[in-house]
């Protein structure tokens, strides 16, 4: 089970790293909603996967008899709400790239280091 | 030209004596010390510095030390007594006493350090302080350029010097020297040996200016005169020697040992007393003369023998006295003639009559006439070049070339400027003041009192010092001056009759010298191209690397993290790859077909549309997966988050451009699929391996009895890791507040 989502992810983090090389800014944003999509599902994946017991103590007992494994699961969570922050952040930059500079192929942002500062 | 001596000769008040009484100071201290040493004890003092790596502020009193800590500590006196008169008035005279005195203290710790790692970081603190005094005049370009020459050099010998201790250590199992040493010849069984000695040798080689890495000890002369005195006569040179000195016992006695600093000494001691003789320049004659020193120096430390070791002691001492007293002497003559060029000086012995008393002392135990300590060191070098086993020609001949050749530049630099010709119109020489006469008499008195007496010499320093290096009682020799008809006395009067030739025809000899030395190719001419070559190659790497495109930044760092890892899989080999599909059921398959179809649309897409949509089907997919492998939360905060990046892609694309269409990319492509595949491979080879579950055991045990949650991830969440959690409500709040600036200043920006 988990070499099948192991795949998966390597197709994921393929797209994604496709998309990020591309020299254009939303292409860029969708390689990155992939990376941190397959970066969450990396770290679920490697905790083990577990059909069907999701990680709760029944009541009356002090501790589950047989329970997914929880602190991938907790790390995942921080992970996609952290992933969302950058994103969101992310596309305002972005946003405001264009309105500022008209451009949206950052090759051709070259305020900070001028293309004379190089030759 | 009126005398260059300055008017006030008070000097540059408490900032200039203060450092004087300091090092004289230190000086009486280690001569407190003799008597102890001479009794063939040590003084060791140990504080604890690392102890965890067993290294210590470990210092170490005995022959060897001790001999260099006095001529360090005494010269250093002499030197910042003179320098006070030299530099009266100086602007930055603070300045200069800071460096001197900084460059003595870190000398001092260099000699008597008896831990590796204390003695690298007074090794490098030499170089860096020599660095300060030898750019003191850094108005001039000139005087730049040398520094920075001598801390490349020297800086580069020290990092092969630092690889070779860090071998050292390691091969030995302590960084204590006393400790290596005490284990015997441990050391040049060990199968490091042949490293260990190159790396030493290629900083102490540098050091030490032996040849080929000569050339930036002359070019240290950018220096002020007193610094030079300092430099090339009793420390920073020497140091390297030291350091061969202080390794003897345990590493000397292999063939390569023997031959490498015997062939380097030698060379070095014939070639510069060379180059010596053809310059016109006093202070660089005397430069190439401390080269030849340092040759003849490392060239006894090649061998074993007693008579060699006693030879290396006394010369160490007689070249320490002759030479400070003669850079000084020159200090004198240039200050007050405005002129250190031989062809333009004469006539001032009665001028400077102290000064040409000092100089001619100097001379003739540089020349190695008796009654004068030059002589014995000259009868113990021949008598220890006669007691080299396998070579006596070779080193005798050598020894022979380099002494007659001395005696000449001797006779150049303190015997024609004050006794011959007259002194040419438009100087107006004065004799110098007595702080600066008192430095070169004192030091070339010495070496006439130490040679009328030497068993002052031989009991307090030459025998402890011969202790150190052979690690056994009773291996000196003994000097004399009268050592009967033997045969170094015949090679030391065939040293004066070849001397006196070439001082007599030295003119022509120079002339002769100079169309041979155009020649030979020098590393110094090459030096310039070679620092503009490097500076060229940081500039054209740079621009490869810091192009500024964020393409390249980003390819450059997914082939990193593709190389590292598949390399890395590669050279472990590959881990255990189980392919277990066997409990893969359709809804797993169907999931995972979703999610990539999704991944693979979002890679094709040309419209922003449909780009959103597929990234929208595999956040679903990822949710997909969360719910089938019982994680509920996380799969709600996945759909939750999906939805708003739908919204907010929506949002702003609205406002954006359409795409244009991309071009297929093949190099990108192969990256893509290496990271791809990278990332696949350690994920299969992570769970292929077994699994430590004892924190999640934990947290499933703790949940309810400690924290009574039933829901353990978000038990973990805001109680076991609740500052986690704390921390990544701060992340998302900034991001908030800074995408809320961003959007603020946009309008405005749109409203101007």
């Amino acid at each position: 089970m988990e070499f099948l989502f192991a795949i998966t992810i390597g197709v994921l983090v393929a797209a994604a790293v496709y998309l990020m090389l591309s020299n254009h800014l939303l292409r860029f944003i969708f390689g990155l909603v992939l990376i941190s999509n397959a970066a969450n599902l990396t770290i679920f994946v490697a905790g083990r996967l577990t059909d069907g017991a999701p990680p709760l103590i029944p009541e009356g007992a002090d501790a589950p008899a047989l329970a997914a494994n929880a602190l991938p699961q907790a790390l995942v969570l921080t992970a996609i709400v952290i992933g969302f922050g950058l994103f969101a952040f992310a596309i305002v930059l972005v946003f405001r790239a264009w309105t500022t500079l008209n451009s949206l192929t950052p090759d051709d942002m070259r305020l900070a280091e001028p293309e004379e500062a190089h030759k | 030209m009126a005398g260059g001596f300055a008017t006030d000769t008070r000097g540059n008040g408490l900032t200039g004596i203060v450092p004087v009484l300091f090092a004289a100071a230190l000086f009486a201290w280690f001569a407190s010390m003799v008597p102890t040493i001479a009794a063939t004890e040590v003084i060791r003092l140990t504080i604890p510095w690392i102890p965890s790596l067993g290294i210590e502020l470990a210092f170490l009193v005995d022959g060897l030390s001790l001999t260099f800590s006095l001529l360090i500590s005494g010269i250093g006196t002499l030197v910042l007594l003179y320098s006070n008169t030299y530099l009266a008035g100086h602007p930055q005279y603070a300045r200069f006493a800071l460096f001197l005195t900084a460059f003595m203290v870190s000398m001092l710790g260099l000699v008597l350090a008896d831990d590796l790692i204390l003695l690298f970081v007074f090794w490098e603190l030499t170089t860096l302080t020599s660095y300060m005094l030898i750019g003191f005049s850094h108005e001039t370009e000139k005087s730049r350029r040398n520094a920075l020459q001598a801390l490349f050099v020297t800086g580069a010998g020290g990092l092969a010097f630092l690889a070779g201790l860090i071998l050292l250590a390691a091969a030995s199992g302590t960084t204590s020297i006393s400790g290596i040493i005490a284990q015997g010849s441990a050391l040049k069984e060990h199968a490091m040996y042949l490293p260990i000695l190159i790396l030493l040798l290629a900083g102490t080689f540098t050091k030490s200016a032996q040849v080929p890495f000569h050339f930036w000890l002359p070019n240290a002369m950018a220096a002020p005169t007193p610094v030079s005195a300092f430099l090339h006569s009793a420390t920073m040179v020497k140091a390297g020697v030291y350091v061969m000195a202080r390794m003897h016992p345990a590493m000397s006695g292999t063939d390569v040992w023997l031959w490498t600093l015997t062939i380097f000494g030698a060379v070095t001691a014939v070639f510069a007393s060379l180059l010596a003789l053809r310059q016109t320049d006093l202070k660089q004659a005397l430069a190439y003369t401390t080269l030849m020193a340092l040759g003849t120096l490392t060239l006894f430390l090649g061998q074993e023998s007693g008579y060699a070791m006693t030879a290396f002691a006394t010369f160490l001492i007689v070249h320490s006295l002759y030479k400070a007293s003669l850079f000084l002497v020159v200090g004198c003559i240039d200050l007050s003639t405005g002129t250190r060029e031989t062809d333009q000086l004469g006539g001032l012995g009665r001028i400077m009559p102290i000064t040409a008393i000092a100089a001619a002392l100097a001379a003739l135990s540089m020349a190695g006439f008796p009654p004068f300590l030059g002589f014995i060191g000259k009868e113990l070098k021949y008598a220890g070049a006669i007691a080299v086993a396998s070579e006596p020609l070779f080193v005798a001949g050598a020894a022979l070339l380099s002494n007659a050749l001395m005696l000449a530049v001797a006779g150049v630099v303190a015997f024609r400027p004050f006794w011959q010709g007259a002194v040419p119109s438009g100087q107006s020489p004065r004799e110098a003041p007595w702080q600066m006469w008192a430095g070169p008499i004192i030091l070339a008195s010495l070496g006439a009192v130490f040679g009328i007496y030497p068993d002052l010499l031989q009991v307090a320093l030459i025998n402890p010092t011969v202790i150190s290096l052979t690690g056994e009682v009773g291996e000196a020799k003994e000097l004399k001056l009268w050592a009967g008809i033997n045969i170094p006395l015949f090679l030391s009067i065939a040293t004066f009759v070849l001397g006196l030739l070439f001082y007599w025809r030295h003119v022509q000899l120079r002339a002769m010298l100079e169309r041979g030395f155009q020649s030979i190719p020098n590393l110094d001419k090459g030096w310039d191209s070679f620092l503009d070559g490097l500076k060229g190659f940081a500039k054209w790497q740079t621009q490869l690397v810091q192009n500024g495109k964020l393409s390249s930044f980003l390819f450059g760092t997914f082939l990193t993290i593709a190389a590292g890892i598949l390399l890395t899989l590669l050279y472990t080999g590959m881990p255990m790859i189980a392919v277990d599909l066997s409990d893969v059921e359709w809804k797993h398959t169907s999931i995972a077909l979703l999610t990539i179809a999704g991944a693979l649309l979002a890679l094709v897409t040309n419209s922003r549309i449909a780009g959103i949509a597929a990234l929208g089907v595999v956040g679903i997919g990822i949710a997909l997966i969360f719910i089938v492998f019982s994680a509920p939360d996380v799969a709600i905060t996945q759909l939750l988050v999906e939805t708003l990046i739908v919204v907010l892609v929506a949002v702003v694309m609205l406002r954006l451009p359409s795409m244009p269409k991309a071009e297929f990319r093949l190099n990108h492509a192969v990256l893509s699929i290496a990271v791809g595949v990278a990332v696949s491979l350690t994920l299969i080879a992570v769970v292929s391996s077994p699994l430590d579950l004892r924190l999640t055991e934990y947290f499933e045990v703790t949940s309810w009895p400690e924290a009574y949650g039933r829901n353990i991830v978000n038990v973990i969440l805001v109680d076991f890791r609740a500052l986690d959690t704390f921390g990544e409500i701060a992340v998302v709040v900034i991001a908030a507040l800074s995408a809320y600036a961003l959007l603020r200043t946009t309008r405005k920006g749109d409203q101007k």
